[in-house]
């Protein structure tokens, strides 16, 4: 299972009808014509995705070139990672009728198709146990996640490039992939380096016209990683993370708070990211009424509301939540940072903070605030 | 007898953009009469005195003649609850844009018997004048925001309040932040959730039809927009727009305008 | 039906209801699927999460609770909350639960149990009181203090007179805004109450409830006096929407207050709850 071979490039186009012929739907990255950008949308295959396609990133900034190569997956990522596809934004999740003065309940049961993502980070496959352990790993599954999670077949791809806003080698997460997929590539100019991590995998790809790997494109893809490991940003150490318990009342939170605009795009972004809001949706007649979640961000004033007092009353204390929660209290709770590296809460904050900048402004002054 | 809760829809300076919230409710709106009692709508032809008793008053429209002032204060009276809908009522509307110039001097360039018009010098909300219970921001309000409001208080509750930005919104519907990736001028950072971020999915730029969000930050979005390429006359302009007299925005205006920013 | 989505009510019924105050009340409820009632089991100290249809939800802790019916007393304060009020008896409501960690009761036999509240935070120690109550022989003295802000605001005054004529048992109270002193009530907070209370410092389980200020001050009093820090014991109140630790509203620092708590040892919250805002 774990012997890698040669996808020519031409195959490519095979591995994803094979992948369909599994029962799947493909997700790939596409290029988002309107809103510009990549994002994972359904493909019906090779032709949906982005050629030659090199990415940009920057604090609040991001763009798409073309390189005239004749690669797929030459960009570093995507504006969301797989999170929307197992931890739905908005979610039904149950219904009640008011009969006579009686309430019945009823759980909602989604009809869910197979969904394979292809295109897949080694950030994204990170952040993707770390949900797992949250909405799977405690005392009580949520059904909807695991619903989703249980469809789920991950085609990973190695990164061949990092954005500047990426710093996955200091939290240990990336650049190379190397668990928790079922189908890995590495890209290289004339075809794919092809592994797999699980017996679906291995089944899907049984039949695809593969040849052993030759010692130089083993080389290539081992080189392309190493460049991929040079980043221009990185988070501090695991080990002096510990160090903001004694930031809580740190100057610079509320230095943050001026630029910051609460808006909540990095925790939308964040492929880590699990709180959600739930709500009431009934119907005019009062007869029946939808109970649905959504995605809610630690920087809403009702995040944190309880009668009469909002606990994070502004911005600095929202940032502060939102900093201290990834890489402090997420230790905690899960046993390690909520923080993969993958640098979209820079790239997608309008305001271009820089989240890696900061913990190291941060935990870089010595003592308590002064 | 009739039990069903009496509802009455007034119009004040507006393009009744948001009475067709109502209108266009589709089978919705036949629930609804049955739900309620609409006593007033001139839009489609019912009409009741101002001074009909009724439990809920829906208003439309900003303030912006003496005569306004004491109808409003006449359905107050005779309202036990009110509700301002959309822009114009909650904030001003954009009309509002005249309370920075000199009225009387524009009545003068255009009308040639200018005493003839009996007009306030400013639009203001309805909260200006009479006490308001809930507000309903946009412009116009959503089909889906109305009925979720009349829902809430057939149950007796106040509406839920969401104070959230656009962006979010944006993002639940899978969106790429045209701001990011096109450095477009999207106000949907300062920008109140509601409107299902209907103009950002279809890769057009927020412009703050549902007024400022709570914990707005518009001293620093404002020096986004300058680093977008926007000169800062322009981003006065930007938050000078159909909320441009809510506080958050008008402040924010003041704060990027020269004083040339309403003479042109 | 007990259905394998933790997110879903089941349907109780009120059966009484009393208004104790006006904008406390208190509702007896009847889980109606036997099943669902038979399964249903609570420790002193844990929440249910009961919803109003259309509406919404709230976490409100078990007041008491025999094998037939649970207590719940609850204070109309927010959008839900208010609208609860008005229900009637035989109305239906959704509940789910329990929730939560409890009360250290067993690790407090042997010792003396202090009760320490303010304002509504008396409802979820009640069952715990009944309970050593009930189990007095197992327990050294028993303390109870209360503060409410004005005489009249409090609940359940005759109990807390039952429970004074117990022996070995010291009941406390206090209104912190009145004018008039009343017999057995003091004037002032809960700090003034403190200095009565009769307990043995090194061998006791204190437990409090009440806004988070209330139980800072009173935690740092009380080990200030020699109680040590772990014997100290509070219920903290946050945003709780799922009540299952997945939601992420009601967190302090690691903690998911609606899953690791509501119930936590002092030296457990006592950094993240000195840090303001946090």
């Amino acid at each position: 299972m774990n012997e890698t071979r040669y996808l020519p490039r031409t195959a490519l186009g095979l591995l994803i009808e094979a992948i369909q012929d599994g029962g799947y739907r493909v997700i790939g990255p596409r290029p988002e014509i309107g809103q510009g950008g990549l994002a994972f949308r359904e493909i019906s295959g090779v032709e949906d995705l982005p050629q030659g396609v090199v990415d940009h990133q920057s604090p609040g900034r991001y763009r798409l070139e073309g390189s005239g190569s004749a690669r797929n997956f030459s960009w570093a990522n995507t504006a969301s990672a797989i999170k929307p596809y197992v931890f739905a934004p908005r979610e039904k999740l149950w219904r009640v009728v008011r009969k006579e003065g009686r309430l019945s309940f009823e759980s909602m049961q989604h009809e869910l198709q197979k969904t394979a993502i292809l295109g897949v980070r080694a950030c994204d496959l990170a952040a993707l146990a770390i949900q797992d352990a949250h909405f799977l790993e405690a005392t009580y599954r949520d059904p909807y996640y695991k619903a989703r999670r249980e469809k789920l077949l991950l085609v990973a791809v190695n990164c061949s490039h990092a954005a500047a806003t990426c710093f996955c080698a200091s939290t240990g997460d990336g650049p190379e992939v190397v668990s928790g997929f079922d189908i890995l590539l590495d890209e290289l100019d004339e075809g794919f380096l092809l592994r797999t991590g699980t017996t679906r995998g291995a089944v899907i790809v049984a039949d695809l016209p593969c040849e052993p790997a030759s010692s130089e494109q083993i080389r290539q893809a081992w080189d392309q990683l190493q460049h991929c490991r040079e980043q221009q940003r990185a988070l501090p150490p695991a080990s002096e993370l510990a160090g903001f318990a004694d930031k809580l009342d740190d100057p610079r939170w509320a230095e943050i708070a001026e630029r910051c605009l609460a808006c909540g795009n990095c925790t939308a972004v964040c492929p880590t990211c699990f709180c959600h809001r739930e709500f009431d949706s009934p119907a005019l007649d009062g007869v029946s009424t939808e109970r649905w979640r959504d995605a809610d961000s630690c920087f809403n004033a009702d995040h944190s509301y309880i009668a009469g007092q909002i606990v994070h009353p502004g911005t600095r204390e929202r940032y502060r939540q939102w900093m201290t929660h990834k890489l402090l209290s997420w230790t905690e709770q899960y046993g390690r940072t909520g923080c993969t590296g993958c640098g979209r809460c820079i790239t997608w904050c309008p305001a271009g903070i820089d989240f890696a900048e900061e913990a190291n402004i941060i935990l870089a002054k010595k003592g308590a605030a002064t | 007898m009739d039990v069903r809760p009496r509802v009455a829809i007034h119009k004040f300076a507006s393009c009744s953009g948001c009475q067709l919230a109502f209108v266009n409710m589709g089978t919705d709106l036949i629930e609804l009469s049955r739900l309620v009692e609409i006593v007033h709508m001139a839009e489609v032809g019912h009409i009741a005195s101002d001074e009909e008793e009724v439990d809920i008053a829906f208003i439309e429209g900003s303030i912006t003649t003496p005569h306004d002032v004491d109808r409003l204060k006449r359905i107050r009276a005779h309202s036990s609850y009110l509700i301002t809908m959309g822009a114009c009522a909650t904030s001003g509307g954009i009309q509002a844009l005249r309370n920075h110039a000199d009225s009387a001097e524009w009545m003068r360039s255009i009308y040639a018997k200018p005493e003839y018009i009996h007009s306030l010098s400013t639009s203001a909300a309805i909260a200006n004048h009479v006490k308001v219970d809930f507000e309903l921001w946009g412009c116009p309000v959503s089909v889906r925001q109305m009925l979720g409001a009349v829902r809430s208080f057939l149950f007796g509750v106040a509406p839920q309040v969401l104070g959230e930005k656009v962006c979010q919104e944006c993002k639940r519907r899978g969106n790429n932040c045209i701001l990011v990736t096109q450095g477009q001028a999207c106000m949907g950072p300062v920008t109140r959730t509601g409107c299902g971020a209907l103009c950002p999915s279809f890769g057009a730029p927020c412009y703050t039809c549902y007024g400022p969000a709570e914990s707005t930050n518009a001293s620093s979005f404002g020096q986004c927009l300058m680093g977008l390429g926007l000169d800062s006359d322009q981003v006065a302009r930007k938050f000078a727009s159909i909320n441009n007299a809510a506080p958050a925005f008008s402040e924010a205006t003041q704060m990027f305008s020269g004083k040339t920013w309403m003479e042109e | 039906m007990i259905s394998d989505n933790p997110y879903l009510p089941w349907e109780a019924e009120i059966v009484e209801r009393t208004q104790e105050t006006p904008d406390i009340f208190t509702w007896k409820l009847r889980l109606t699927d036997p099943e669902v009632a038979r399964h249903y089991r609570f420790r002193h100290g844990q929440f249910n999460m009961l919803y109003l249809f259309g509406v919404g939800d709230v976490a409100i802790s078990v007041m008491s609770g025999d094998e037939e019916f649970l207590w719940h007393t609850i204070r109309a304060v927010g959008r839900v909350t208010r609208a609860m009020m008005e229900l009637p008896v035989g109305a239906c409501i959704g509940l789910r639960g329990p929730y939560g960690n409890a009360w250290p009761l067993e690790q407090a036999k042997g010792r003396d149990v202090v009760f320490v509240t303010a304002g509504l935070g008396c409802a979820p120690v009640t069952s715990s009181v009944k309970y050593v109550i009930a189990h007095r022989q197992e327990y050294g003295r028993l303390v109870i203090m209360q503060s409410v802000r004005h005489r009249h605001e409090g609940l359940w005054e005759p109990q807390y007179d039952a429970w004074r004529s117990l022996p070995d048992t010291q009941v406390l109270l206090t209104a912190s805004r009145d004018k008039t002193r009343w017999p057995n009530w003091e004037l002032g907070r809960v700090s003034v109450l403190l200095d009565k209370a009769d307990y043995d410092k090194q061998n006791c389980v204190v437990m409090m409830c009440g806004p988070d200020a209330m139980m800072q001050d009173t935690a740092s009093t009380i080990a200030a006096l020699g109680v040590p820090a772990q014997d100290i014991y509070l219920s903290l109140e946050r945003n709780m929407q799922c009540a299952i630790g997945h939601c992420g509203h009601c967190q302090l620092g690691g903690s998911f207050v609606c899953k690791d708590g509501p119930v936590f040892a002092w030296p457990q919250v006592e950094a993240a709850m000195s840090v303001k805002g946090f």
